[in-house]
């Protein structure tokens, strides 16, 4: 049994209980901290373990038996996932605090916002469908609570829809590994692909049909993505940033896993057609807004269409290039929500009807969210580019010029409405108005600045160490399509 | 498997379903209590072998208790979903006097804009068909 691996995991859930009790709030702020700190110390402990020794780290909750026992698997994948997770958490959490919201005085927020992490690593560390399962509902329980915490209005009537779409995805989940169940008689994502094989056409095609529908509402693709742009702009841009970052691609990686491990099969036409209509919508729907949080919003579900687009191709280096996307992306997109979360903290708003010249006021502030946006648009040198290029090129090896141009004209449709919200939020006169002499003077709190300064950094550092994280993402890969490897490392030891 | 049970899930499933697909907050708490109790039985009538308590010493033959332990899992996370619902129901109640779910906010916005362009349309093409009567 392998105790680094319980600690991403159980050291966040220790934290929440001991904050439940303490409800001060500095102490509760230390112990987010503390947390946070122990599970990113621990993730990439598994990390460097996992590069070094280039094996999956495997622990068996309990010492029983992998078959009855709950296991945590730490495979490549989830170990990079593990480690960006956990630090976009940490800096966040700095960026709420400095953000003063209504939400991060509740006594609820440290809790539930652990919670949250805690749920996080479990749904990459699972190595089972039904503990799969209760770390989307740990993860999605605190982030009905996150959403809903300041109990206004809007965020009542734009939880409703987040909460019950969230509501039915569980249940279809639960009866997919219900009939998952009776039909191979196991959960344990290692015993599963040997008996799925053994099963009926029909019925293996139902079963993964079953675990797409739940696994593309919480990923947000099209056509089950309706319920993402509606909820998420209504809540504090902390909280909004760590969903976009983190909660669909979770779901993506839940699909990269039902997809490889479980019913591989090559080429999906199915999921190709679904990369290129979210891609599409998502990034029209994007352009027919005119407020930057809104825009975002939709933009997440545009992106995820790449990551989809990655596993329908299913070799190895379309995989690598998900991975190296979903790697580029949750940084990306925090850093997104962040800038927007000063813009609207400066402004109160960020409807471009009410906010302008905001370049004017922060250079600096125009290039934080200059550096991601190109970056999501995926210009060179930027990290959204190489991530591109690497779909791009996989998609060629398979002859797939048609997808391959609608993600190209994807692309060009992000970089518009970017600069839509460049034209309407960084340029033109200072809206609203501000005393002369206080134009360059803003008013945020430091941490939320240095905060995004940081995952900014992150980004372009994914840029500057594209080779070696590529071929790290190549090797993380090679384990992904070839599942032996996984199902030895359980099983075996 | 009987049949009885069969009927059952059926039964919650549609109903839940029928339920949820209404706007006021209690029906949906109410349809999803009743997926989530489908849910449980399917479970529990497709993956269970019928028999004794699985306890070590005890003879003939055993139920699965797997799938049991899942249940009871679900049956947990169940009575916390519908709880928050529930929770979220009586909030909207103390804000709006009901709880209804409505639509988006930039929703009804862009629905305004569409019917007011329809509306203009409209007196357009009047005010051209009662020129073309003038003249």
């Amino acid at each position: 049994m392998n105790v680094l691996l319980g600690l991403p995991l159980a050291v966040p859930l220790l934290g929440a209980a001991l904050s439940m009790v303490v409800r001060r709030l500095w102490a509760q702020r230390a112990i987010s901290f503390v947390a946070l700190a122990i599970a990113v110390g621990s993730s990439l402990a598994v990390l460097v373990r996992v590069i070094t020794t280039d094996e999956i780290v495997v622990s068996r909750l309990g010492g029983w038996p992998a078959a009855v026992a709950i296991t945590l698997v730490g495979d490549r994948l989830a170990a990079v996932m593990l480690v960006i997770a956990t630090s976009v958490l940490a800096v966040v959490l700095v960026f709420a605090i400095g953000q003063r919201a209504v939400d991060e005085r509740s006594p609820y927020y440290h809790p539930t916002y652990l919670v949250l992490s805690a749920g996080v690593a479990q749904a990459f560390l699972s190595g089972d469908l039904f503990n799969l399962f209760v770390a989307f509902e740990l993860l999605l329980m605190a982030s009905y609570v996150l959403l809903t915490l300041e109990g206004t209005d809007a965020q009542v009537r734009s939880g409703t829809t987040y909460v019950v779409l969230n509501i039915v995805e569980s249940l279809v989940l639960l009866t997919a590994v219900g009939l998952v169940f009776a039909a191979t008689g196991t959960v344990s994502m290692a015993e599963l692909p040997a008996r799925l094989a053994d099963l009926p056409d029909g019925v293996r095609t139902g079963l993964n049909l079953l675990l797409l529908v739940a696994f593309g509402i919480k990923a947000a693709v099209f056509p089950l993505f309706f319920w993402l742009p509606d909820s998420y702009p209504t809540a504090p841009s902390s909280v909004t940033a760590v969903f976009a970052g983190l909660l669909t691609k979770v779901g993506v990686y839940a699909l990269i896993r039902t997809e490889m491990l479980l019913f591989p099969g090559g080429q999906s036409t199915l999921l190709l057609w679904i990369a290129c209509l979210t891609m599409i919508v998502g990034v029209l729907g994007a352009i027919s807004h005119s407020d930057m949080k809104r825009i975002l919003s939709f933009h997440i579900v545009s992106q995820i269409g790449y990551m989809v687009l990655g596993i329908a191709l299913g070799t190895q280096a379309a995989i690598a290039a998900t991975v190296l996307f979903l790697v580029h992306q949750i940084p990306v997109k925090t850093s997104l929500f962040l800038v927007q979360g000063i813009v609207e903290r400066e402004t109160g708003t960020s409807a471009f009807s009410d906010v302008g010249g905001m370049a004017r006021r922060s250079g600096a502030l125009a290039a934080l969210f200059m550096l991601p946006a190109l970056s999501l648009a995926g210009l060179p040198p930027f990290s959204g580019f190489i991530g591109k290029f690497a779909l791009v090129r996989a998609g060629f090896d398979q002859d797939q010029h048609v997808v391959v141009g609608i993600a190209l004209l994807g692309s060009l449709l992000t970089l518009v409405s970017m600069t839509k919200i460049w034209i309407g939020v960084f340029w033109g006169d200072v809206r609203p108005a501000v005393p002369e002499g206080r134009v360059g003077v803003l008013r945020h709190h430091r941490l939320m600045s240095s905060a995004t300064v940081v995952v900014v950094g992150g980004t372009l550092a994914i840029a500057a160490f594209a080779g070696p994280l590529y071929s790290f993402c190549v090797s993380a890969a090679a384990q992904l399509v070839d599942p032996s490897q996984y199902i030895e490392a359980v099983l075996g030891s | 498997m009987s049949l009885s049970l069969v009927v059952l899930i059926g039964v919650l499933f549609g109903a839940g379903t029928y339920l949820l697909l209404h706007r006021t907050l209690t029906r949906i708490a109410l349809g999803v209590a009743m997926l989530g109790n489908g849910v449980n039985v399917l479970i529990l009538a497709t993956g269970a072998r019928s028999g004794g308590a699985p306890i070590i010493g005890r003879d003939g033959p055993l139920t699965d208790s797997v799938p049991q332990a899942l249940v009871l899992t679900a049956i947990v996370i169940g009575f916390a979903l519908t709880a928050f619902l529930l929770a979220l129901a009586w909030r909207s109640w103390t804000l709006a006097g009901n709880d209804t779910v409505e639509d988006d906010l930039e929703d009804r916005r862009i629905a305004r804009i569409e019917r007011e362009a329809e509306r203009l349309a409209e007196l357009r093409r009047d005010v051209r068909s009662s020129e073309d009567v003038e003249s």
